[in-house]
């Protein structure tokens, strides 16, 4: 039953994957900036608490 | 003759107006309410007990900010039919889809617990058992939904709003200073002290407090559940506009009940707020509380559907509350773990809920931005948003609004990591 629970999941979100595999909205130049923008942020938070995640466990 | 006939005539109007209104009024009272959250009425009560009357007009100031990104919600959600998660799955791919889906679902749950935080802390001042409250709370949560009708669920979630306001009429029981108030209101000054780190930290504290993004997607979704067109948009911006007064009037009571009562103490949570209040006004001491496990309550059941709203938009379940619960079951299943989730961590011994709310700014501050910036987007996609798009000043005023909060809920998550790097 739990082995049917996460193969039927996983068929879900395969599904989901195809139907939004692309994205909808015109790729102006403000759209592809502010998507840019947004990577390089989240990379710099994410680099953020990985740095205070090491510097914990020294 | 012709007199009263106008004034029969207007008479009639203003009411068919009001009816109209109340029909539609639900989503943006309640979202702006629920924002009042366990955790907000803790910030409030710590600005009001630490900073007296001074901030009253940061905190009036918040109030158009929330309107304005809030605004943008009703405008999407009854253009498209679509609410935030898919509309962003479907926009922006899935990439960008699962990381707002996922991220959406942990900071709910997170931001969950803090609010059975708020109601156990709460009801223990009445003495009764943090079990009991969450039991309880479990059940009403319950039989808010299982009606099967979106009405239902909205004007019960409505009165549990109006039980919030219950700090307004506790504000002049204490006879506060009018003047102060008047002057805290009306006139931006900093408090004595100047801009210290610490009045800097309250500040973010208000205003990551204002606007959350559990916010953008439970009233886009509640919007679409509402079944709201466009036709209907003027009503959800005029509901949006009331509920961003009503949340700026609570935390103004919040604010001068501690300014009155507890002048320079240093104020950890709103419980510790209500139980020093007891010995001064005992009623004043009892309603703080009540309004707390209240503000935790409709925090919980509005986050826990943004959640489950998501969730069944982007997986293509049945997600409306005018479903019955065979209707619509994983909807309805996902609601409930996510509730029974976050009540039993709350009753766990020894688990640690500091940490937890430290997690919630963190996790916020990776969430809101791309919720915020999506939102920008989408609105200004002339292909589904047509004529509603946003004008040139709603632009300069949600990008204004956007960048600002980006910065300062950034700043405000990076100094919960590292408590030290404003000099704290």
């Amino acid at each position: 039953m739990i082995l049917n629970f996460f193969r039927n999941t996983a068929g879900a979100v395969r599904e989901i994957n195809q139907k939004y595999a692309k994205p909808h909205i015109e790729m102006t130049r403000a759209v592809r900036f502010s998507l840019g923008a947004l990577r390089f942020y989240l990379l710099l938070l994410v680099g953020i608490m990985v740095y205070k995640f090491i510097s914990l466990l020294r | 003759m012709n007199f009263f006939s106008k004034l029969f005539y207007r008479y009639k109007k203003v009411i068919k107006v009001a009816r109209l209104y109340l029909l539609i009024a639900g989503p943006g009272i309640i979202v702006m309410v629920a924002d009042n959250d366990a955790g907000g009425i803790t910030t409030y009560t710590a600005t009001g007990a630490q900073y007296g009357f001074h901030l009253i007009w940061f905190l009036i100031l918040l109030g158009p900010v929330a309107y304005y990104v809030q605004e943008m919600t009703v405008r999407l959600g009854a253009v498209t039919k679509r609410g935030h998660a898919e509309a962003i799955f479907h926009s922006f791919g899935s990439f960008w889809g699962w990381f707002s889906l996922l991220d959406l679902v942990f900071l709910d749950w997170l931001t969950m617990i803090t609010e059975f935080v708020g109601m156990t802390a709460a009801m223990s001042i009445f003495g009764v058992p943090p079990i009991v409250t969450v039991i309880v709370g479990w059940i009403l949560m319950g039989t808010m939904v299982l009606q099967g009708r979106y009405w239902t669920w909205e004007k019960a979630a409505l009165v549990f709003c109006g039980l919030n306001l219950i700090y307004i009429p506790a504000a002049f029981m204490i006879n506060p200073p009018v003047d102060k108030i008047l002057h805290g209101s009306f006139i931006p000054s900093l408090p004595p002290g100047g801009f210290t780190n610490a009045l800097f930290f309250l500040l973010m504290a208000n205003i990551g407090t204002t606007i959350a993004p559990w916010m953008i997607f439970f009233q886009q979704s509640a919007v679409v559940d509402k079944g709201m067109q466009e036709k209907d948009m003027l009503w959800g911006k005029i509901d949006t506009g009331v509920g961003s007064l009503l949340t700026v009037v609570v935390a103004a009571g919040c604010v001068i009940l501690t300014a009155t009562l507890l002048p320079g103490q240093m104020i950890d949570d709103a419980a510790t707020a209500a139980l020093r209040f007891m010995p001064i006004n005992h009623y004043v001491g009892a309603l703080l509380a009540i309004g707390l496990f209240d503000a935790g309550f409709l925090g919980a059941i509005c986050i826990s559907l943004a959640s489950s709203w998501a969730f069944g938009e982007v997986f293509g379940w049945a997600h409306s509350l005018n479903h019955k619960v065979k209707e619509a079951p994983w909807f309805y299943a996902y609601y409930f773990f996510d509730l029974l989730l976050a009540g039993t961590v709350v009753l766990i011994p020894h688990a640690p809920l500091v940490l937890i709310t430290l997690f919630v700014q963190v996790i916020a501050v990776t969430l809101l931005p791309a919720a915020l910036v999506f939102l920008i987007l989408l609105l200004n996609n002339e292909e589904t948003m047509g004529q509603y798009k946003n004008t040139l000043f709603q632009n300069v005023a949600n990008i204004g609004i956007v960048v600002v909060i980006i910065v300062i809920s950034t700043l405000y998550g990076i100094s919960a990591i590292f408590p030290k790097i404003l000099g704290g």
